[in-house]
């Protein structure tokens, strides 16, 4: 029997700023080496959910197991080392403006390889070439260059340390439609290119038609609670009547 | 009615402290937790080179400027007065004494505020909103530590830097001025000087200016880290920053300037 293995798991998970209750007793797997969406309105709790995963936030109830990790049992020093476990695309690419594209990509390799510059050298033109980006980009500054050449660089600064879980922030978000399948195919080619690692990808968005089209899963949360949580066909199927209007409205 | 008008100023007062209080905790954690990821390594040498030409080199011009016509103008205006008694080669010692005690370092206190108090605060305000913070975080680099410790031990070093250089300038251009245009005899200009000062007067300046650079790369890298919004929070933080800075420096002054003449 093939047993089915998860990377996150959320196991009632629930999280409350004063009387606000964000996140409501969520239960649900995020399988490993598969791509999995989270959708939603805005304020269902997305991003709650993603500072979670980070363990930024830590559950007023219930528990999240990261890579079989419980995030509340280790002490800040142990989280940032866990951390490195993690890639992160931002909604925005959140490069940093001060230095060129080389140096971005490089920065976590200074900060956590112990490698001679030659080798960080290698390794920056192979990830900035993996994610299609030209040699006369590479030392530039963001500011010099488009919103879908920065998600590209965002994209080889999250891949520097091989994480075993890739997270996106609404990637897709202030894209073009070209540029958007772009992205998609991107977030595709390198989920597959690292399926070696089992790499698992969690996208957070609004996109459907992007999700319905790079996902193996789909989780859509609704009011803090997950309505929802099936293989893409089953959820393209969905008769819940707020996802049918989700789809409905998005397309 | 009358109860409620009473009772107005104390209800205002409760308000304000419970405004004021949480910010001083959290500013307080904020210093704690800054001087604990000071003395943690890695030593980041060429971020706090970066900042030590920020802070120090590029505010040269600027200190030169403050100096010299402080030094000049302190001239004049004591020469005025002391030569209605006949004590104007008292010019030299009241004026070395007065930039080295106070002037020096509050003066340069109030223009490393306005100039990289400001800077800071926009830098990290800036990479807040724009989330290079959380992407930092989230690679599990400190920003404490990455961002706001270089600036803090940079200021800490460059301030009392800058305030040494602030005393000789000073010192010159009353020298200059008490000398070349109002007559003093240069040699009674510098007996008065080594009459009455002395080495811990300098050292006091210094001490004051170490203190004042580490005020005021916390409160703004503070202001930086405690940026909400967009732009327009940028522009709060920046202008708390400056604010801020300045007021603790002339407040923080007072109270050093008491303890220092009980210790010195």
């Amino acid at each position: 029997m093939n047993e089915e293995k998860f990377s996150i798991e959320f196991n009632h998970l629930t999280k409350t700023f004063g009387d606000h209750t964000v996140l409501n007793g969520l239960d649900f797997n995020i399988h490993e080496g598969k791509i999995t969406t989270i959708l939603g309105f805005s304020g269902a709790g997305k991003s709650t959910l993603l500072k979670h995963i980070l363990g930024i936030f830590h559950p007023t109830d219930g528990q999240v197991k990261v890579l079989g990790q419980d995030l509340r049992n280790l002490n800040e020093k142990q989280i940032r080392e866990f951390r490195t476990n993690f890639g992160m695309v931002f909604q925005y690419a959140a490069l940093f403006d001060s230095m060129t594209i080389f140096e971005n990509v490089a920065f976590p390799m200074r900060e956590f390889e112990n490698l001679s510059e030659e080798q960080i050298k290698k390794k920056v033109i192979s990830l900035l070439e993996q994610v299609g980006l030209e040699e006369h980009a590479y030392y530039k500054l963001p500011s010099e260059i488009s919103g879908g050449m920065r998600k590209r660089v965002g994209l080889a600064r999250a891949l520097a340390l091989k994480p075993k879980v890739m997270l996106y922030d609404e990637p897709t978000t202030g894209l073009d439609p070209i540029t958007t399948h772009m992205v998609d195919d991107l977030i595709r080619n390198t989920h597959q290119g690292n399926s070696d690692i089992k790499m698992t990808s969690v996208i957070i968005s609004h996109d459907i038609a992007a999700t319905l089209r790079i996902s193996d899963y789909v989780a859509f949360l609704e009011k803090g609670r997950v309505v929802e949580h099936s293989a893409v066909e089953d959820f393209r199927n969905s008769s819940h009547p707020v996802i049918r209007k989700f789809i409905e409205l998005s397309t | 009615m009358n109860k409620k008008l009473l009772l107005y100023p104390v209800e205002r007062l409760g308000h304000q402290m419970m405004e004021i209080m949480p910010a001083l905790g959290r500013i307080s954690i904020y210093m704690y937790e800054s001087f604990l990821w000071f003395l943690r390594p890695p030593l980041r040498l060429n971020l706090f080179i970066q900042q030590i030409v920020f802070i120090g080199n590029k505010s040269l011009f600027i200190i030169f400027l403050t100096s010299s016509f402080s030094g000049m103008v302190f001239a004049f205006q004591i020469y005025t007065g002391f030569t209605a008694f006949s004590v104007d080669s008292f010019v030299g010692p009241i004026v070395a004494i007065a930039v080295c005690k106070e002037l020096a370092p509050v003066l340069s206190g109030l223009v490393v505020a306005g100039r990289c108090g400001a800077a800071m605060a926009a830098e990290i305000g800036t990479m807040k909103v724009t989330e290079q913070v959380d992407a930092l975080e989230v690679m599990g680099v400190n920003s404490i530590q990455y961002l706001a410790v270089p600036k803090i031990f940079a200021t800490i070093i460059a301030m009392p830097m800058l305030t040494a250089i602030f005393m000789l300038i000073a010192n010159t251009g009353s020298y200059i001025v008490g000398t070349k245009v109002l007559g003093i005899d240069s040699v009674a200009y510098f007996a008065k000087i080594s009459d009455f000062m002395n080495l811990t007067m300098v050292v006091e300046g210094l001490i004051k200016a170490a203190v004042f650079g580490y005020l005021i790369s916390v409160i703004g890298t503070y202001q930086g880290f405690a940026v909400k919004g967009g732009a327009e929070g940028v522009g709060k933080g920046t202008n708390l920053a400056v604010v801020w800075g300045m007021i603790v420096v002339l407040v923080v002054d007072f109270f050093l300037t008491a303890i220092l003449n009980k210790i010195l």
